[in-house]
């Protein structure tokens, strides 16, 4: 009876994650998918506490578990509602390590304990899951670090070779365990995971800043397949249907946000781009003339524009100037001019991430405007405003075939009468390119943190 | 050969359940605005949370004397709790504003 109803909780369980990921994908819908998809999870771990009976044995250390589940319900909820929207995609890659190590400890548990009649497939999914699990949960804690600038990117010769290597020896010591005779040595078990640890680690580490967002939802999607691999091992629906939504979900978005990039998935999964070597040899190149320009005369050029147009990027994130930048916006707007914000897919350190900060500011969701639509209307625009973005607007991905972001589709501001440029410094952006945009004629630096140069402009519009 | 092929058959049910969730994770994706490729990515990264049934058990099978699977089951649950909790709230606040702002915004349509 009890296992009956178990089932039935798990059911429900996956339906609700099926509908809660379909409501996702809607804008007005978004928030109840995922409360649909929070009270499914909710039914499954309820009724996994309550429900569920060990094969042979009672239901061990339920004190423990309560006490492990209100200690993680603490730092899940608090960290989750301190975090600044600015570090939202660094929570997200935390949270996913989480996952990551929480698979990898129940294989390693569940390894200790295989007898010698076990099929192989059962070993191989415990491996499966530990190998993908460790990836994920130090691959996660790298890209946490990078996001956070803690941790530099690295690049060694040679290292596409050491990381196959690495790869091949931790399948090799999985295909020595699965054809042992059920008991497992401690070296090659420790070895394999330690390697998987390493792997992880190796995995992200040459990879530059400006494609954090592809390799978070990579390892989203490892994640989501590390929890199949222990749904295969407990026979458990729930934990299937849920991992394999995530792992071909993520793997989709992942394959997107690559192909956005003109990136190929191969390329990430030999985690080798950004160490073409190619992206720091600009750095250092002579650098043109550029022209800077006040305050007070962007201030006028833009209360008299008929059409405005912003492009935000990660500068605008890291000063937090989501509201002063509204501000701006409505009142050039009450004055007359059409305010539009040109979305770059990749702006920002995460997709979406320039939408989520100005949805925090309140900027109308019809003010948005995605790749194509701003494109074609840049020709008709006065001025452009850039606010710390650098890379989505590099007309080197249109011009320089040596560019190591060549091909990837960029916001055409050039076509624009007047682009002013809001940087902090002359250094280059994330991915460490120079950008020729500078220099043109018709660009114009203003120099300065975005929130205290726009709090400036909004002060200069106003007495206009 | 022979043990993959029994392996297929004796858990045909769930490999029809791995092929058709692939198939649904790619159709529910491929349709979503980017505007919403944030909160999505954290939300599926809640979901792949369930991973927390999978440390309970463990900790549901151990012996109460057994202190290493102990220990490792309970951080397990905790760090599996802090998926879950962590990502369904981190998801919430997103889509919170976005919320916000539409609701502003169908306002100011309806004032004008």
């Amino acid at each position: 009876m009890h296992a009956s109803i178990l089932a039935v909780c798990y059911l429900i369980g996956s339906v609700s994650f099926i509908i809660g990921l379909k409501m996702l994908s809607h804008p007005a819908t978004a928030r109840r998918g995922n409360l649909v998809s929070a009270a499914g999870m909710g039914v499954a771990i309820l009724g996994t506490l309550f429900l569920y009976h060990p094969q042979g044995t009672t239901f061990h250390n339920l004190i423990w578990i309560v006490a492990a589940m209100i200690i993680g319900t603490l730092i899940g909820s608090i960290s989750a509602r301190k975090v600044k929207m600015t570090a939202m995609p660094e929570m997200v890659s935390l949270f996913n390590g989480m996952g990551g190590l929480c698979a990898a400890l129940i294989s390693v548990v569940e390894l200790g304990r295989i007898a010698q009649d076990q099929s192989d497939m059962h070993v191989l999914s415990i491996l499966a899951g530990m190998v993908i699990g460790s990836v994920s949960f130090t691959g996660s804690m790298i890209a946490y670090g990078k996001l956070r600038g803690k941790i530099k990117d690295h690049t060694f010769p040679g290292q596409h070779l050491v990381n196959l290597v690495v790869l091949a020896l931790i399948i090799a010591a999985g295909a020595v365990i699965i054809h042992g005779d059920g008991t497992v040595s401690p070296v090659v078990f420790y070895g394999m995971l330690s390697l998987s640890v390493i792997y992880g680690i190796l995995f992200v580490l040459p990879i530059g800043g400006a494609d954090m967002p592809v390799v978070i939802s990579l390892l989203n999607s490892f994640t989501g397949i590390a929890t199949a691999c222990a749904g295969f091992l407990y026979n458990n629906q729930v934990m299937l249907t849920g991992g394999i939504l995530v792992g071909s979900a993520g793997a989709i978005l992942t394959i997107l946000m690559c192909k956005a990039m003109n990136r190929s998935l191969m390329n990430v999964l030999v985690g080798s781009f950004g160490s073409t070597g190619t992206a720091s040899a600009h750095v250092t190149g002579e650098q043109g003339a550029y022209k800077e320009i006040s305050l007070s005369d962007a201030a006028m050029v833009m209360g008299y524009a008929h059409k405005v147009m912003v492009v935000p990027g990660y500068g605008l994130a890291v000063a937090q100037a989501q509201h002063v930048c509204h501000e701006l916006g409505k009142l050039l707007q009450k004055n007359g001019v059409e305010v539009k914000y040109a979305i770059h897919p990749v702006a920002g350190r995460m997709p979406g991430h320039m939408n989520v900060l100005l949805a925090e500011a309140d900027v109308s969701y019809d003010d948005l405007l995605e790749l194509e639509p701003a494109n074609e209307e840049f020709g008709s625009t006065d001025v452009v405003l850039i606010l710390g973005a650098n890379d989505v607007v590099n007309p080197a991905a249109q011009d320089d075939r040596s560019s190591p972001i060549y091909g990837m589709p960029i916001l055409e501001v050039g076509k624009a009468k007047l682009v002013i440029v809001n940087k902090r410094t002359m250094n280059p952006g994330y991915a460490g390119i120079e950008n020729e945009l500078f220099f043109k004629t018709n660009t114009s630096m203003l120099f300065g943190n975005a929130k205290n140069v726009l709090q400036e402009l909004v002060n200069l519009v106003k007495e206009l | 050969m022979e043990t993959l092929l029994s392996y297929i058959h004796n858990n045909l049910e769930l490999l029809y359940v791995v092929i058709l969730s692939v198939f649904l994770g790619i159709e529910v994706i491929s349709r979503v605005p980017s505007v919403l490729h944030t909160p999505l990515m954290s939300g599926a990264n809640a979901i792949h949370g369930v991973i927390i049934i999978g440390s309970i058990i463990v900790m549901s099978e151990a012996a109460p004397d057994n202190y290493v699977v102990l220990t490792l089951g309970f951080i397990a649950v905790i760090v599996g709790t802090i998926n879950v909790v962590g990502g369904f709230v981190v998801t919430d606040r997103m889509l919170e504003m976005f919320k916000a702002g539409k609701d502003k915004a169908s306002k100011q349509i309806k004032d004008k």
